[in-house]
């Protein structure tokens, strides 16, 4: 997680010329002109691209079944050789399988917790700020609460208590416990800069004209901070796959079903360290440092779009631009 | 002081909130998971009467109403009781806790008080050194390290340093064979209690320093451009003092500010790094306590991690009240 510092900046100008530099072109091309001028955005989402085509062609790249009794294909755990690329597992399946299927349960729990996280955020940070009032200091309490109380702890709590209830352990019960305790970082971040937006002209504007209570939150006041919706959104992800990949490690999640985590709590159930096989761990922990590390590089790139002082530096027909500008007005 | 009243008024209702998360998350699962787990205890082979205690310790008797149990279930907070655990019985859950809350403390206070003070040197220089090579290289090298999961951080560092080179014991937190006896003060004990919280402590400040770097880095990146820096510069003062007096002094109140966030992380990967090492602290018993089913030692567990991080956080905000009068004085 790190620090937007999303501030109104003058540079808004900035972005206003570059957008009238590029109204001629279409959307696809004005798309890979970002990924193009923005080398971050561009390696993160190219990272994690690769790690979905993995998962959903996980049938295509490995013979081996994940799970099931077809899946036990080798005596034991073997280190890797041309037939098992990551060797086996203790129980004799083929890792890089469980890797590529793995892949499809841990991505789809961080993706549903980080999109519910994220409607819970803008709903709860737009709407505190902008009633304001008694409703902001009942909702700000409760993001304060969620936000001091520790997220693993808590969730630790909620998913054991899940499997003693007898829901099961299964990987909605795991998405919802992170949905849960991941979005009060979020919802603060959006209702302190929707308290400076909505003072500006443009939603006074829309209120006088009779505009309706809910289009003036969510079509005019969330479409000027998307882009910290999107980075607090690659921000709950990050964390709701080193979370769930946490809770399926201590036992918590389905661990009949090949996940990341699930790989990781087997590893370290039967003594991987202690006997040396590194590549019981190794792979699905590589595969997590990377999704993870990915993300952050988008949301970097994300944070330079939004707030040009952190770029190294500014190309230099913008440079060229802006100074023209300067000096006609 | 109105301002720390009103802090201390909302820790207070924050810890109100956790104890009655406690209280109310388990009677509103679906599938009542008391009836189940006390169902469970009873397949444990606990004599009836056991299973009765508990019962009513737990508070889960259908016949008393929902109000009273709540209150009964204050009262035996208050009074310091968490309940008895099931995985290590009879031990009661507070003497668990309060044995290996401590270690806990040692080990988040040792790794976020190092990773603060490096993470904030770094993030000053990096900013000073803006451009350089370092600055544009090591803050995302910083970044992917820690976008790892700490507890496969921990994995990595306990079998290459304690399992291949053999350069830190694996597990527990002092040297159970020459200090039978259980803590003492003593050099050696020191001695072996810090070679065996090294690993543990390095694993959460690999983690956690990239937030502190990058904060003051952007930080200080929005301070220097400050005309009052030109000035410092332009009277001739120098670096170090332009740097450190004028500069870091101002850009530390968000690193500051965002004190409580990185905490609850630094909590969070302290629990796991625990479980990785063998390190006898609260996440251990956690763990323990998920994976035994032992539900009054995981809700004890998440009550006092919760009560420590509400407490150091109260700490953090008294700091930043001192640091900018601004917040004193209620002008913030």
């Amino acid at each position: 997680m790190q620090v937007t510092n999303l501030g109104e900046s003058p540079v808004d100008t900035a972005a206003l010329i570059e957008q009238a530099d590029q109204r001629h072109r279409g959307p696809f091309l004005n798309a890979l002109r970002l990924l193009y001028r923005n080398p971050k955005i561009a390696a993160g989402l190219g990272i994690l691209l690769l790690f979905v085509l993995m998962a959903l062609a996980a049938p295509l790249l490995t013979p081996y079944p994940p799970d099931g009794p077809q899946s036990q294909v080798a005596q034991g755990a073997q280190p890797p050789s041309p037939e098992h690329i990551l060797g086996t597992t203790s129980l004799g399946q083929d890792m890089f399988s469980q890797i590529a299927y793995g892949a499809r349960v841990s991505l789809l729990i961080g993706f549903v917790a980080a999109t519910g996280s994220t409607l819970l955020q803008v709903i709860f940070g737009l709407s505190s700020a902008y009633f304001g009032g008694l409703i902001d200091e009942a909702l700000s309490l409760l993001i304060n609460v969620f936000l001091v109380l520790p997220g693993l702890p808590l969730a630790i709590v909620l998913a054991s208590l899940a499997n003693a209830s007898g829901v099961g352990k299964n990987e909605f019960v795991i998405a919802m416990v992170l949905l849960f305790t991941s979005w009060a970082y979020g919802a603060r971040v959006l209702r302190s800069q929707t308290l400076s937006l909505k003072e500006r002209e443009f939603v006074t504007a829309a209120r006088s004209m009779g505009e309706v209570t809910w289009r003036t939150i969510f079509l005019e006041i969330l479409p000027n901070e998307i882009a910290l919706v999107a980075s607090t959104y690659v921000g709950t992800f990050v964390y709701a796959l080193g979370a769930e990949v946490a809770l399926e490690f201590l036992g918590l999640g389905d661990v009949s079903h090949a996940s990341w985590g699930s790989i990781l709590f087997w590893a370290q159930l039967n003594g991987a360290l202690i006997t040396g096989q590194w590549w019981l761990f190794v792979p699905a922990g590589v595969c997590v440092a990377l999704v993870c590390g990915a993300l952050t590089l988008v949301n970097f790139g994300i944070d330079e779009l939004a707030n040009p002082s952190l770029r190294q530096a500014m190309p230099r027909k913008l440079r060229k631009l802006l100074k023209t500008r300067a000096v006609v007005a | 002081m109105r301002y720390l009243l009103r802090r201390a008024g909302f820790y207070l209702i924050a810890l109100w909130a956790a104890v009655t998360f406690n209280f109310v998350i388990p009677r509103l699962m679906p599938g009542d998971p008391l009836q189940n787990y006390i169902a469970k205890l009873q397949n444990q082979g606990l004599t009836p009467a056991t299973i009765a205690a508990l019962r009513k310790e737990f508070g889960a008797d259908p016949s008393v109403p929902l109000w009273h149990q709540y209150l009964d279930y204050l009262n035996a907070l208050l009074h310091g009781q968490l309940g008895t655990s099931t995985s290590e019985f009879p031990t009661p859950v507070a003497q668990i806790l309060a044995q290996s809350l401590p270690w806990t403390i040692c080990l988040v206070g040792a790794a976020v008080l190092l990773s603060f003070i490096i993470g904030t040197l770094l993030g000053v220089l990096f900013a000073w050194r803006r451009g350089s090579w370092y600055d544009t290289t090591l803050p995302p090298a910083l970044t992917f390290l820690s976008a790892i999961p700490y507890f496969w951080m921990a994995l990595a560092l306990l079998y290459v340093f304690g399992m291949m080179l053999g350069w830190f014991p694996t597990s527990d937190a002092y040297d159970l064979s020459s200090f039978p006896n259980g803590p003492e003060w003593s050099l050696d004990f020191i001695l072996s209690m810090v070679q065996h919280a090294a690993l543990p402590v390095i694993t959460l400040i690999i983690g956690s320093l990239a937030q502190w770097v990058l904060t003051m880095r952007n930080a200080m990146v929005t301070t220097l451009s400050e005309d009052y820096l030109l000035m410092a510069q332009a009277k001739g003062l120098p670096a170090l003092r332009v740097v450190f007096a004028y500069a870091a002094r101002n850009a530390i109140l968000p690193s500051i500010t965002s004190f409580s966030i990185s905490l609850g992380l630094v909590v969070s990967g302290s629990l796991l790094t625990e479980i990785v090492f063998n390190y006898p602290g609260i996440g251990y018993h956690l763990f323990r306590g998920a994976s035994e089913s032992d539900y009054a030692l995981v809700e004890g567990g998440f009550l006092v991690v919760a009560l420590t991080v509400l407490a150091a956080n109260f700490l953090a905000e008294l700091v930043y009240s001192v640091l900018d009068p601004r917040i004193r004085h209620g002008r913030a």
